[in-house]
C-alpha cells in the first residue's frame, strides 16, 4: 500500500471554486475520512485524486511520486462508489474475477481463482460467488463491489459514501466489516461522507472540508473533544451541541437569557462576549444540580434519552442513559461539567483555546 | 378530536396482502407511529386511515363513525406527505390560508387562525415569501402550518421529515411533537427510522410483511420485543442474539459458559421449552460488560467511536452462524485494538429469551 499526499491542491469550475488550497497526508494503511456537508469539494478531492479530474494548481503524490500527470488506469487506485457498477448477468465469481482478466495483467487461472476466493472470504461472500449478482441484495451487492476492488490489490483505495444507499442496518453491518477488513489489511482508505457517524466510528483521522477547504484535521477523539469551530462542533455528535451566547463576569462566565453562572478558575483569558458550546452528555440532571430548569420535552431512544431542559429563554438539550422517569413540566436542577466546556470566538466562531 | 379504530382492516393487490387483517386503536390525543422496513404495510395503512386508499375488508372508524365509504375530503384529517405540496406561486401566508379559504371561511377567522399556527411555529418572518426562496426546513414548517391551520380530526404523517438532513430531522422531530404536546391532536405518523419512532411515540406500531409485530410504548418495544424481528429492528445496533440451550433450570451459550436461569424466567423457559430445548438469548449492547472476570470470552472484531462512548463488536470464540458478532457499549477512553481478547459478563435482569422455532418472546 502507498500513502497519498495532496499538496496544495486547487480547482475551479468556471467561476466557482470547488476546492481551495487543499493539502493533506494519508498515511500508508490509514483509514482517513473526509467529511463535510454536501457541496463542500469530497467528492472532486476524490476524483483528482483517481485522475478523473484535473487540478488548476498543487500536486497529488503517492509514495513522494508524483502522478498527477498520470492517467487514472496507470494510477493504480480502487474507487468505489456509492452506486455499484456490477455486470447484473455475470456470477458474482466472474464479476470478482473480471478485473484480474484484463488482457494487460496476463494473470494465471490459478491465481485469479485463489484471489477471488480470498476476496470472498474476507467480504463474507464464498456462498455467493456462483449467483448472478442482479439476484443479490443491496449489501451483497456492495460486498461484490468492494470485492471487485480487493482482489487488484490497488496502492490505494477511494470510496465515496459507498454506504450511503443502503439501509440503517444493513449499513451498520457492512461499516462494521469494512472497518474490520481495513485494520486487518492495513490497505490505505480514503473515505468521503457527509455523515459523521460514519466519519467518527471508522476513522483513524478525519479531515473537515468546508466549502472547499480543509478546516480540521484529527482523530475522531480530537475532533469531538476539541472542534476548531463552531462549525466542526455542529457538525459532528449527536444530538448536536448546545451552543449559546455568554459573557464574562469577574470570575464567572454568564450564559445569556438564562439563569446559568459559572464560575471557571480561568475566565480571565477570555473576551467579554463570546460562544459557549456544552455536549449534551455534559449537561446531567440532578438533585443537586446547581442550576434549575423545567422539562420541556423528552425524546426516549431506549439506549439513551435526549431531556429539553428550558432555563430562563435558553432550552440545553441534555442526553441521559437508559429511560426516564422525568416528564414533561417537571421543574429539574442540572449539572454542567464545567471541564468539558468549548469556547468560540463570537463571530468568526473559531475555537478559543 | 377523535379516536381512529381500525377492525380487521386488511387490503389485498390481486393475491397479495399488502395489510393483512389488523385491528388497532388510536386513542384520542395519542400521537401513534406506525414503524417498519420499506414495503411492510405502513403506508398503505396511513393510506386507507386517509380515505386515498380503499379497504379490501375490515372497517374504519374515526370518532365513534364509521367512514370506511367516505371520501377522503369528509373525513376531516390532514395529510402531510414527505414532500413539500406547497404552492410555488402563493407566499407562505397564502398558502398557509388556503384550505380555510377553500372552505369558506371568513377573512376574520382565516386571520385569526393563520396567527395563531404562526406564532406556534414560529414563522412570522417567512410570511411574505415563495416556497422556492424557503430553506427545506422553513418549507416543511409552512406545511406543517397549512395542515395545523385546519383543526382537522387527525393528522396523518407519512415521513414528513425523510427528505430532510440529520440536522434539520432531529430540530424537526422535536418540533413536532412539541406542536403535538400543545395540541394534543390525534396523530399517526409513519416512519421507517426507528429512531423517530422511539423519539416521537406515545406509542409504536412495529410492522413488518403486512402485519403487526407489536404494539407497545417505546420502552415496551425496546426492553420487551416482543419477537426477533422487533429486537433486531429497534435499537442502534439491534438486540445481540445468541443460540444456547435450556437444560436443568440454566442456559447454556453454545459451549461456552453456563447460566443458572433468572427465577423469574425459569417458569416462563418451561413452559415454553418444557425440561430442556434451544432458546434464543437477547441483550442490548448496553446490558453487557466488558470484565476481566467475565465468562464470555471473545475478540475485537471493529470499534466503533461514538462521540460519548464507543461500541465494541465482538466475535465469539465459537463461531455461531449468523450471531456470532456481539455489539457492547463501552467506555470510550479505553482502547481495545482489533484482535484483543476480552471477556464480558451479562446483567441477568436484562436478558430475554426467544422461541427458535416461532421466534417470539418467551
Amino acid at each position: 500500500m502507498s500513502n497519498i499526499s495532496l499538496q496544495s491542491i486547487t480547482k475551479t469550475f468556471r467561476d466557482i471554486t470547488a476546492l481551495s488550497n487543499v493539502s493533506f497526508d494519508v498515511k500508508d494503511g490509514e483509514f482517513f475520512v473526509l467529511l463535510g456537508p454536501t457541496g463542500a469539494g469530497k467528492t472532486t478531492t476524490l476524483r483528482i485524486i483517481a485522475g478523473l479530474e484535473t487540478q488548476d494548481d498543487g500536486t497529488v503524490s503517492f509514495d513522494d511520486e508524483d502522478v498527477s500527470g498520470l492517467p487514472p488506469a496507470d494510477r493504480d487506485v480502487a474507487f468505489i462508489f456509492q452506486q455499484y457498477s456490477l455486470y447484473p448477468t455475470m456470477s458474482v465469481y466472474d464479476n470478482l474475477a473480471f478485473p484480474l482478466r484484463s488482457p494487460l495483467r496476463k494473470m494465471p487461472a490459478p491465481e485469479i481463482k485463489q484471489r477471488v476466493e480470498t476476496a470472498a472470504e474476507m467480504l463474507r461472500i464464498s456462498h455467493l460467488l456462483e449467483r448472478k449478482t442482479a439476484k443479490l441484495s443491496g449489501g451483497e451487492m456492495q460486498r461484490v463491489a468492494i470485492g471487485r476492488a480487493i482482489v487488484r490489490t490497488p496502492r490505494v483505495y477511494l470510496m465515496d459514501e459507498p454506504l450511503s444507499n443502503l439501509d440503517a442496518k444493513l449499513r451498520e453491518a457492512l461499516r462494521i466489516e469494512l472497518q474490520h477488513l481495513q485494520k486487518t489489511q492495513r490497505s490505505t482508505t480514503l473515505f468521503v461522507t457527509h455523515d459523521q457517524i460514519e466519519a467518527l466510528t471508522m476513522a483513524d483521522r478525519i479531515g473537515i472540508l468546508r466549502e472547499g477547504q480543509i478546516v480540521q484535521i484529527g482523530t475522531p477523539e480530537d475532533i469531538y473533544d476539541r472542534p476548531a469551530s463552531t462549525f466542526v462542533a455542529e457538525l459532528v455528535g449527536t444530538p448536536r451541541i448546545n451552543l449559546v451566547e455568554a459573557r464574562r463576569e469577574d470570575g464567572a462566565i454568564s450564559i445569556k437569557g438564562s439563569q446559568v453562572r459559572m464560575s471557571i478558575p480561568n475566565s480571565g483569558t477570555l473576551p467579554p462576549s463570546f460562544l459557549v458550546g456544552v455536549r449534551p452528555e455534559d449537561v446531567q440532571p440532578s438533585n443537586k444540580g446547581e442550576y434549575s430548569g423545567q422539562i420541556v420535552l423528552t425524546e426516549p431512544l431506549g439506549v439513551e434519552t435526549i431531556v429539553h431542559i428550558r432555563s430562563g429563554d435558553r432550552r440545553f438539550l441534555s442526553l441521559i442513559p437508559g429511560m426516564t422517569n422525568l416528564k414533561l413540566g417537571d421543574e429539574v436542577k442540572f449539572n454542567i461539567a464545567l471541564d468539558r466546556l468549548h469556547f468560540f470566538d463570537g463571530k468568526n466562531g473559531n475555537r478559543i483555546t | 378530536m377523535a379516536t381512529i379504530e381500525l377492525k380487521q382492516v386488511a387490503k389485498k393487490f390481486g393475491d397479495f396482502y399488502a395489510v393483512e387483517p389488523m385491528d388497532m386503536t388510536i386513542n384520542d390525543g395519542e400521537f401513534v407511529v406506525l414503524l417498519g422496513p420499506s414495503g411492510c404495510g405502513k403506508t398503505t395503512t396511513l393510506r386507507m386511515i386517509s380515505g386515498l386508499e380503499t379497504v379490501t375488508s375490515g372497517n374504519i372508524l374515526l370518532g365513534g363513525r364509521d367512514v370506511t365509504w367516505r371520501n377522503p375530503s369528509d373525513r376531516d384529517i390532514a395529510f402531510v406527505f414527505q414532500l413539500f405540496a406547497l404552492y410555488p406561486h402563493m407566499t407562505a401566508r397564502q398558502n398557509i390560508a388556503f384550505p380555510l379559504q377553500a372552505e369558506g371561511a371568513s377573512k376574520q377567522v382565516i386571520n385569526q387562525r393563520v396567527a395563531e399556527v404562526v406564532e406556534l411555529l414560529e414563522i412570522e418572518n417567512l410570511l411574505d415569501q415563495r416556497p422556492g426562496g424557503l430553506s427545506g426546513g422553513d418549507r416543511q414548517r409552512v406545511a406543517l402550518a397549512r395542515a395545523l391551520v385546519r383543526r382537522p380530526a387527525a393528522f396523518l404523517m407519512d415521513e414528513p421529515l425523510g427528505a430532510l438532513d440529520a440536522d434539520f430531522r432531529e430540530t424537526m422531530r422535536g418540533e413536532i411533537k412539541r406542536l403535538h404536546i400543545a395540541q394534543h391532536a390525534t396523530t399517526v405518523y409513519v416512519t421507517h427510522d426507528q429512531i423517530e419512532a422511539m423519539a416521537m411515540g406515545d406509542k409504536i406500531v412495529v410492522m413488518s410483511n403486512a402485519v403487526i409485530q407489536q404494539i407497545g410504548s417505546p420502552a415496551e418495544v425496546y426492553y420487551d420485543p416482543s419477537n426477533l424481528f422487533v429486537a433486531r429492528f429497534i435499537g442502534s445496533p439491534g438486540m445481540n442474539l445468541l443460540t444456547g440451550h435450556y437444560a436443568n433450570h440454566k442456559v447454556s451459550f453454545s459451549g461456552l459458559a453456563q447460566y443458572e436461569a433468572p427465577p423469574e424466567w425459569n417458569d416462563a423457559l418451561q413452559g415454553a421449552l418444557g425440561n430442556e430445548g434451544d432458546v434464543i438469548i437477547g441483550f442490548r449492547p448496553e446490558s453487557a460488560h466488558i470484565s476481566p472476570e467475565g465468562v464470555l470470552p471473545g475478540e475485537v472484531y471493529a470499534v466503533d467511536i461514538h462521540g460519548s462512548y464507543s461500541v465494541l463488536h465482538v466475535k465469539l470464540a465459537s463461531n455461531i452462524e449468523d450471531f456470532d458478532i456481539v455489539h457492547i457499549r463501552a467506555d470510550r477512553r479505553i482502547t481495545y485494538p482489533i484482535g484483543t481478547q476480552v471477556k464480558f459478563d451479562l446483567d441477568p435482569a436484562m436478558v430475554r429469551f426467544f422461541n427458535p422455532s416461532s421466534e417470539a418472546a418467551i
